[in-house]
């Protein structure tokens, strides 16, 4: 899966559950500062995640990830 | 063999309501991040002599009124509870005795904020198997006895109250009215939600509380949906634990079931643990969002941790 492919499903992911349009959804961005983003969005944007890359994000790991690129790069590295 | 069905609920929650600006004004907390992190608005506690009998038999008288039934044609109580200050007596005997019901088989389970859906199972199964006739199911909950009002992340979460439920034989040739429970538990993560020994407190960890929830209970929810032969999609009514209504959107959002199908008694009553399913119903029912012989699915999910699911026909 390229960087691309995963943005893009990270980006359909947070449209789902936290109503942020995916055009919204750019690697820079933060999601608590940018998106609005609070800590229980994250744990069900982690899940849905797994469901769709099949890579597992703990709470642990979870709490270091501030930007869409955070999430990409750790998809990427993970799967 | 007998079938088993619910003839009736009824709920019971006490007066004295505490809102969030109340709660702001004793910990650091406010009204928008409770409502945007849990989605209560109020929720009611007990009295300061307010037991979880008294309640659990405010409970119960309402659902034997709404079922038509007496008290004496009643042979079982099982009061699911998890909040009562002392272990001994039990609940059910005492509730029993108030009630009129004669020397019925009564004792009291502890499955936390599952502990309705396993006692809803446990009559079900003691109906068909002949055990009981009819039996009266309640849970029942004084979480207040337990909360740390110190601690913002659980007392803003947890209250008081009770609901009910009368179970009964199907009539010949009448589908079965408690479909199969799909139950279980995972004792590996029985640490996030504890009284820790020698403390009077209740603790939780939160986010992985709200992950696991958010994971593991949709396939339980469409386990008990199979079981009982119907599709998520034609389900009535959800009536998950009121817990979270974070917790509560997410499940339901997964399982297709649109929004107005789905049980939000928390907004106003907070997590009841046990008493939070039969209290939401009995909600529903008087707003009028339950059809008559209609499949509704029961989702109860807690400490343990633990979990039990069924399709009840509404009566």
């Amino acid at each position: 899966m390229t960087d691309q492919e995963i943005l893009a499903g990270l980006a359909e992911i947070i449209d789902e559950i936290a109503g942020v349009p995916a055009d919204e959804v750019t690697p820079e961005k933060n999601f608590v500062e940018d998106l609005d983003i609070d800590s229980l969005s994250m744990v069900e944007i982690a899940v849905a995640a797994q469901d769709k890359f099949g890579v597992e994000i703990p709470d642990e790991q979870l709490k270091d990830l501030k930007t869409v690129q955070d999430v990409v790069n750790f998809v990427s590295k993970n799967s | 063999m007998i079938g088993s069905r619910v003839l009736a609920f009824g709920g019971y929650q006490p007066d004295k309501v505490i809102t969030n600006d109340d709660l702001a004004a004793i910990v650091d907390t406010n009204d928008e991040w409770i409502r945007s992190r849990v989605g209560i608005v109020s929720r009611r506690v007990a009295g300061p002599d307010e037991t979880i009998t008294d309640m659990a038999e405010a409970a119960g008288a309402k659902a034997i009124a709404a079922s038509g039934l007496s008290p004496a044609s009643i042979d079982l109580v099982i009061v699911a509870t998890c909040s009562t200050d002392v272990p001994i007596p039990n609940v059910a005997a005492s509730v029993a005795h108030r009630l009129g019901i004669g020397a019925p088989g009564a004792y009291d389970l502890n499955a936390a904020c599952a502990g309705f859906c396993y006692g809803l199972a446990a009559a079900s199964d003691s109906v068909r198997a002949g055990s009981a006739r009819h039996a009266l199911v309640i849970g029942a909950e004084r979480m207040t006895n337990w909360l740390d009002w110190n601690d913002r992340s659980t007392c803003i979460i947890f209250a008081d109250g009770a609901g009910a439920a009368v179970v009964g034989p199907t009539a010949d040739g009448e589908p079965a009215g408690i479909g199969p429970v799909v139950w279980g538990s995972a004792g590996d993560q029985a640490d996030k939600i504890t009284i820790p020994p020698g403390t009077q407190f209740l603790r939780q960890d939160g986010q992985a509380v709200f992950r696991w929830a958010t994971t593991a209970m949709h396939s339980v929810a469409v386990e008990a949906c199979t079981r009982a032969g119907v599709s998520p999609a034609d389900l009535s009514a959800f009536i998950p634990h009121q817990a979270n209504l974070r917790i509560i959107e997410g499940i339901a959002r997964k399982l297709g079931v649109p929004r107005e199908r789905v049980a939000d008694d928390i907004v106003h009553s907070g997590n009841t643990s046990s008493a939070s399913i039969p209290l939401a119903l009995s909600r529903m029912a008087e707003q009028g969002r339950l059809q008559p012989g209609t499949p509704a699915l029961l989702l109860g999910f807690g400490a343990g941790l633990s979990y039990a699911a069924q399709v009840i026909t509404v009566p």
